[in-house]
């Protein structure tokens, strides 16, 4: 195809849009609505989506070391653990600091255990993270296979609930979107159709001119492409303020460990670029769709 | 330019509408297909650019071999020829200007020469006043007029009209048909589908004549033979 060809057909797509005035505002219509839904559920699904990362990204593997280790034993053991593929970093903690730590979280109460620092009950520790937070159990079998070890512990329960309740949540998500999303395109073809049957006479005529398919459904392509921009228009309008509004009055509100929203920038453009190329994505399709048919002549 | 050699043509609901035709036209020629209503004109014109396929049998247009052409390759088969029809076919939305320019834009031609040969084919069909209107504010003998400058404007080597003054007055329809011998003169091959006696028996030329799905005459000079 030749450059003045697309620029042929980019005009023709543009004109379409106003010659078909009350469609192409019914076809807006439903991608705005559509994507509405989608920004909203997108905006929401990456937020928990960011708030089970940063659960699972704390999730560790703590390592209590035999109490009649000698220095040696430990460190051929922290070697040991560091050789495991999966483990991503190995933190020494000795008994002081766990002693340490142990009286800062009990606050006043955690006085009276100042007491020990002669005498200190702790294990040495050491403090394992996995790859992957799903590899956590395999890291951790691993390690209580090692000698000198008196208790490895990393909340299994607790944390394989977790990653299953994430990965639902994520497909569960995933799933609503791209329903959202094939309903839009059904809208929009079932529209553009209408505006076609009034055009099908004209394909007709296009062909007997010698116009081939694609000469024909490009300016189509591009019509559809420009309900689907115009269509997220407003959704990103909506979504980006709402977010902007609710980032910089509810943060200050919430306070919960590892509740965190998503920054506002770059998190709203990203969420505008993702519901322009799904409106666009929509558009093109659901036009593309409903001119096939009428190509067939 | 045109070999149909025993085509055969029975529709889904099981009308036959030709019934073994063998024909070949020359290139230059100017042939008149004629025949009562029903009697398969618009089928065997429809066959030639490739509305219809034959049921049964061979047609070769221009050295292609239509049965063996594939869907994609059409629209060139197409370029080669212009098409005018009684209803006009042209695309409402569209000036004057831009349904012409629209047969040379299919073919990517260049902006420049579209300009050229638009503003030619306007000249022979002395349209050029009204190069900006929409087909809706033209009169019919015009709008034939625009759609025969369409069917031309990039130089098919055939024209192929079916019952071109069946929608215009007597006054109008020699009009087109003095344009069609014009186009005719510069070598194009007209094949021509109508009712009209008064045009057939005037401007003599070879004539077919379609019955029941057959060739019935064919005769260079021929007369339209019909009572109408």
């Amino acid at each position: 195809m030749k450059f003045r060809t697309v620029g042929r057909h980019v005009r023709e797509g543009g004109k379409n849009i106003y010659r078909n005035g009350w469609m192409t505002l019914a076809s807006v219509g439903a991608v705005t609505t559509t994507l509405l839904l989608v920004g909203v559920f997108i905006v929401i699904m990456m937020n928990l989506n960011q708030i089970a990362t940063n659960v699972e990204q704390d999730v560790e593997i703590k390592v209590l070391v035999d109490r009649t280790a000698s220095e040696e034993q430990i460190n051929t053991m922290e070697q040991n653990i560091e050789s495991i593929p999966e483990v991503a970093s190995v933190n020494f903690s000795p008994k002081e600091e766990e002693l340490n730590s142990l009286i800062e979280s009990m606050g006043e109460e955690g006085k009276a255990w100042a007491l020990f620092e002669q005498e200190n009950p702790l294990n040495d520790a050491f403090v394992v993270k996995a790859e992957n937070p799903k590899e956590t159990s395999v890291v951790a079998d691993q390690i209580k296979e090692m000698k000198n070890i008196d208790n490895v512990t990393y909340g299994e329960k607790v944390v394989e609930k977790l990653l299953k309740v994430t990965k639902y949540a994520r497909y569960i998500g995933l799933a609503i979107i791209v329903g959202l999303v094939f309903t839009a395109i059904f809208l929009i073809s079932n529209t553009i159709k209408l505006t076609i049957m009034n055009r099908s006479k004209e394909i007709g005529i296009m062909k007997l001119v010698g116009a081939t398919n694609s000469f024909i459904r490009w300016p189509f392509f591009i019509e559809g492409m420009l309900l689907g921009i115009l269509g997220s228009l407003v959704p990103i309008g909506i979504t980006v303020g709402a977010y902007y509004y609710l980032y910089n009055n509810l943060r200050s509100q919430i306070q919960l460990p590892f509740v965190e929203f998503l920054p506002f920038n770059p998190f709203a453009w990203q969420i505008a670029g993702i519901l322009l190329a799904i409106g666009a994505f929509i558009g093109i399709w659901g036009s593309v769709m409903s001119v096939r048919k009428f190509l067939k002549v | 330019m045109i070999e149909m050699k025993d085509v055969y043509k029975t529709y889904p609901n099981g009308v036959t509408a030709l019934n073994g035709i063998n024909l070949s036209i020359d290139q230059g020629e100017f042939v008149y297909v004629v025949g009562p209503s029903g009697a398969g004109k618009s089928t065997l014109i429809s066959m030639m650019f490739r509305e219809e396929k034959p049921t049964k049998g061979s047609i070769a247009i221009n050295g292609i071999q239509l049965n063996k052409l594939k869907e994609r390759k059409v629209p060139h088969l197409r370029r080669d020829i212009g098409v005018v029809f009684q209803d006009f076919k042209l695309l409402p939305r569209l000036t004057v200007y831009e349904n012409i320019a629209f047969a040379l834009e299919v073919i990517e031609e260049s902006p420049k020469n579209i300009r050229r040969r638009v503003m030619e084919v306007l000249d022979l069909v002395k349209l050029k006043n009204k190069a900006r209107h929409i087909p809706d504010e033209l009169s019919g003998g015009e709008q034939q007029r625009v759609s025969i400058a369409r069917a031309i404007v990039n130089r098919p080597k055939m024209m192929i009209a079916d019952e071109p003054t069946g929608n215009l007055d007597p006054e109008t329809s020699w009009e087109i048909m003095r344009i069609f011998e014009e186009i005719n003169a510069r070598g194009t091959t007209i094949i021509m589908a109508t009712h009209s006696k008064e045009i057939v028996n005037t401007i003599k030329k070879r004539v077919i004549a379609v019955e029941n799905g057959r060739i019935f005459r064919d005769e260079e000079r021929g007369e339209y033979g019909y009572e109408v």
